[in-house]
């Protein structure tokens, strides 16, 4: 497939111009165009929420996005979410509270967490837990997710 | 400052945290992707596979002679059969690998994949148990008469008269409808060629690397040192993970034909389709009591629906044998009868998964013992008390040895912890008031970190059990551990970094331990069976401990002490009750650059390497599921759930808890959502995650877990593996739950998933209307 169309938009802060087929979708443009492989694709079609990035600060699953979609976007990933060393609060509470263990649906859940709390820093635990229903975990049974979120939201409110 | 029972935060985690963490597809930039062309039909014969000329495929004539795979027991009972790696002449499920094409990117090659064409001349398949069963039943295989794979049986001799003399005797049937791992990382292969050494590295996500590399080297007919297996960061696992599989062995064979690099990356479809399946179970279950509630006998015929092929190198015997030879789980069981088949059918093969048949018969003897609670007029903890194994080592009738544990403490613990008697007294207000509460129990022994004599029991051609380990210092005294275990989320790499530190006397961040990669590590089998913990945990405290001694050997000198006289600590070696001390860092300094002066130390290097082949050791458990049924929907809801979990000695506590933590959410998906569904013709109904229901936050109550430690011997660092069990105990406390809760009506549970659409048949068939 040809006709391929250049996107402009920028990745955790910075201006990129790729040039992609249009049934290229996000998740593989951010991967593969950009070379940013903490996105991870776990089912491709909409359900596991591992590909979970902000577009414009909305929690999106970039598999069912097409990158040409992106034009103009600010798009945000896992590798955006620390400052150098410093990782991001929310990260700093999954590492305190054991929130992972393979690891894979980690930047997905990251990514769907910080834009909650962005949305809504005193979210109250039973909304809290509605809403990382999103996305899916196979190894931690979630407790250690939810404790490590609330966790994570007590520190960006400080 | 001692290292052991602290949750240290895992070293693992800021690489993952910050999405740098490397997986099988963040290596596969550049390469050329391939893509399998999957049968469409259960059962039929190839006619033809074209493809126009200027696609690049692959099919079975063009691997010439890559042997197939055939996982091999040496029973009389078992009925080996090969498994082409692209099928040839016959498919013999949907989703069984007939070609390959290959292209410069994923999309093209799918792009290319839909020009090939396949005819087939479909027959019916044999899809379910009582299909392969049927006297008239086609054969999957030539060669396995009945459709039988295995049908292993045993039996001692007085189960006849137990039952003769019985007052009374429970039978039912439990079935486990099939279900799927579902690691949220599909599969997947990155072989890249090395013209300068002809060898060939592949990236896997894999559990068991250096049988994968044995595997391939066999179905190529190369030798192992050809072949690199490199394991990135695996994201989970399961079980489903340690077979080898097709897909690899043409990746490679790719890699080496074209000098190339080659990708397989599963999509979840694949996985879904043709990954590996497990827990399609049917078993029959009667058990003979004395009036006092005593176990007399129980008898058993386990049927496991296996699928079409047998998984390499655990076999399609995996199920079946587990189930015959851990039936009878922590009870004392004076008389047993078994039989235990593998049926093959024209499905996706069975692989281990976490648990491996003991989440089923768990679920079958928790149930039978409330059932005969029941008939007897006995609280379910009382049954228990009167069957439960309280005298360790505890040999069972099937011969498996028991060590020391807490099965009776931990039961009468978890009652404690609910409250049994003010439970009781809630549940009769609230069914006054319609409204349907149950408790269910699960009590359970978890076989952990066996060794060879336990595999070499199933008569496994191919025995596991050891696990070595390699530790080398280096002059900055800096610790390398290089393990033959294969961790993929386990944590192990911070909880064995905690082991040794304790045993040389040095911090964990010192410690560095390496797996996955067989250049670099010995040869060893995997993570699986909760093993890795207890034995190459235990491989690590006895290289540990010889470590030790020659640092101490060096610090003995360099202070002019005896060795029995030094202590290392906090990373610095003493002369006990002085404050003459030389920091571990200096000692490894000297033992490389003044070598001349310790010329033990130069013989054996600042190193260590040491084996562990332990029998294994069992963990147990009792988890309690309070629930409330909704008869008008059939809806269960898990209002409590607790574990009383006696693991041994925690060396990491956190890590320990998230194990439990997923292995409760696993078993309570099993007893309630996950089911892999056929039609009649052989034709998957969940393929996608929108149809293969797994459990979200919202379905997953908090797991309330206490402690119990149990030190053994059957453990050199006193730690029992803790993988499993809460998947094995999970599923028959939420099955006994909410039979207690519809206990009214007259509804048992016997089946999982018990779906809300299950829940309401039963009761319509029980005459409620509500």
């Amino acid at each position: 497939m040809s006709d391929q169309q250049d996107v402009t938009f920028t990745v955790n802060g910075d201006e990129r111009v790729i040039r992609v087929e249009p049934r290229r979708s996000l998740a593989d443009a951010l991967r593969e165009d950009c070379g940013l492989t903490g996105t991870h694709l776990g089912c491709e079609h909409g359900i596991c929420g591992a590909c979970t990035v902000l577009v414009d600060d909305q929690p999106v699953r970039s598999c069912l996005m097409f990158a040409v979609q992106a034009e103009g976007a600010r798009v945000r990933t896992v590798e955006g979410l620390a400052a150098g060393d410093k990782l991001h609060p929310m990260q700093q509470a999954f590492w305190d509270n054991h929130g992972l263990q393979c690891g894979f649906c980690t930047p997905g859940f990251l990514m769907l967490a910080v834009s909650i709390l962005e949305r809504d820093p005193n979210i109250a635990e039973p909304e809290l837990r509605e809403a990382l229903s999103s996305n899916l975990c196979r190894c931690t049974g979630y407790q250690n997710i939810l404790k490590s979120v609330l966790a994570g939201a007590a520190e960006m409110r400080k | 400052m001692r290292w052991i029972g602290r949750p240290l935060p895992r070293y693992e985690d800021p690489v993952l945290l910050q999405g740098r963490g490397r997986y099988t597809a963040d290596l596969a930039q550049g390469a050329r992707i391939l893509r399998y062309l999957r049968s469409p039909v259960a059962r039929g014969r190839i006619l033809t596979v074209s493809a126009p000329p200027k696609i690049s495929m692959i099919t079975a004539a063009d691997l010439g002679d890559v042997k197939p795979i055939c996982p091999r027991l040496d029973r009389s009972d078992y009925v080996p059969v090969a498994q082409p790696v692209l099928a040839d002449d016959r498919v013999t499920y949907v989703g069984e690998p007939i070609a390959a094409v290959i292209a410069g990117a994923a999309a093209e090659a799918e792009d290319l994949a839909e020009q090939v064409t396949v005819e087939i001349d479909a027959e019916t398949p044999v899809v379910t148990l009582d299909q392969a069963l049927a006297p008239d039943a086609p054969l999957v295989h030539e060669a396995a008469a009945q459709n039988t794979l295995i049908d292993a049986r045993f039996e001692t001799a007085g189960v006849a008269a137990a039952f003769t003399s019985a007052h009374q005797v429970v039978e039912f049937t439990l079935t486990s409808r099939r279900q799927s791992a579902v690691p949220l990382e599909t599969r997947g292969a990155v072989a890249t060629f090395d013209a300068a050494t002809g060898r060939v590295t592949l990236s896997a996500s894999t559990q068991m690397p250096h049988l994968l590399r044995t595997g391939i080297a066999d179905a190529l007919g190369i030798p192992e040192s050809e072949l690199r297996v490199a394991t990135p960061e695996v994201g989970g696992g399961f079980g489903q993970k340690m077979p080898l599989v097709p897909e690899y062995v043409v990746a490679v064979w790719a890699a080496r034909r074209f000098a190339c690099t080659v990708a397989w990356l599963e999509d979840r479809l694949e996985n879904l389709t043709a990954s590996f399946h497990a827990r399609d179970q049917r078993l029959y279950l009667r058990g003979a009591f004395d009036a006092e509630g005593r176990l007399l006998a129980i008898d058993a015929d386990v049927l496991c629906n296996v699928g079409a092929y047998s998984n390499f190198p655990a076999t399609c015997g995996v199920e079946p044998l587990m189930a015959l030879a851990d039936m009878p789980g922590p009870y004392r069981v004076p008389e047993y009868r078994a039989r235990a088949r593998g049926i093959t059918t024209n499905t996706c093969p069975m692989a281990p998964y976490r648990g491996v048949s003991r989440p089923v018969i768990t679920a079958a003897m928790e149930r039978l013992m409330d059932c005969a609670a029941a008939r007897l007029g006995l609280e379910p903890l009382e049954i228990r008390r009167r069957n439960l194994a309280s005298e360790f080592p505890h040999t069972s009738v099937t011969g498996v040895i028991h060590d020391p544990g807490s099965y009776r403490e931990a039961m009468e613990s978890a009652a404690r912890i609910v409250d049994l008697t003010q439970f009781r007294a809630r549940q009769q207000t609230a069914r006054a008031a319609g409204r349907w509460l149950g408790l269910g129990l699960s009590v359970f022994a978890e076989r952990t970190g066996p060794g060879t004599p336990a595999f070499a029991a199933r008569r496994m051609v191919m025995t596991p059990g050891f696990e070595r380990v390699e530790l080398a210092m280096d002059p900055s005294g800096f610790l390398e551990a290089r393990i033959g275990s294969s961790p993929h989320g386990q944590g192990l790499k911070t909880t064995l970094a905690q082991l040794i530190a304790d045993e040389i006397g040095i911090a964990p961040k010192q410690i560095r331990v390496v797996a996955g990669d067989t250049d670099r590590t010995p040869y060893g089998w995997g993570t699986f069976a909760s093993r890795s913990l207890v034995i190459a945990g235990g491989a690590c405290k006895l290289a540990a401990a010889t470590l030790r001694e020659r640092l101490q050997s060096v610090a003995s000198q360099i202070l002019e002490a005896a060795a029995s006289d030094i202590e290392i600590s906090d990373g610095r070696a003493l002369v006990r009750g002085t404050d003459l001390l030389v920091e571990v860092g200096q000692l490894a300094r000297a033992a490389y650059h003044q070598s001349h002066r310790f010329p033990a130390i130069a013989e054996t290097g600042l190193a260590a390497v040491a084996t562990y082949d332990p029998y294994g050791t069992f963990s147990n458990a009792c988890h309690v599921a309070i629930v409330a049924v909704d008869i008008a929907t059939g809806q269960v809801e898990i209002e409590r759930f607790v574990v009383v979990e006696d693991a041994g000695r925690l060396i990491n506590p956190m890590i320990v808890e998230g194990q439990i933590h997923g292995g409760v959410a696993q078993g309570i998906a099993n007893a309630l959502y996950e089911n892999v569904v056929y039609d009649d013709a052989g034709n998957l109904l969940t393929g996608s995650l929108a149809d293969y229901l797994v459990p979200t936050m919202s379905e997953i109550p908090r797991i309330e877990i206490q402690h119990l430690e149990t030190l053994t011997e059957a453990s050199v660092t006193g730690a029992k593996g803790v993988g499993e069990g809460g998947t094995i105990g999970a599923p028959a406390a939420v099955l006994n739950a909410v039979s207690d809760a519809l206990a009214p009506f007259g509804v048992g549970i016997f089946e999982m998933p018990i779906t809300p659409q299950r829940i309401l048949h039963l009761l319509r068939e029980a005459g409620c209307k509500a």
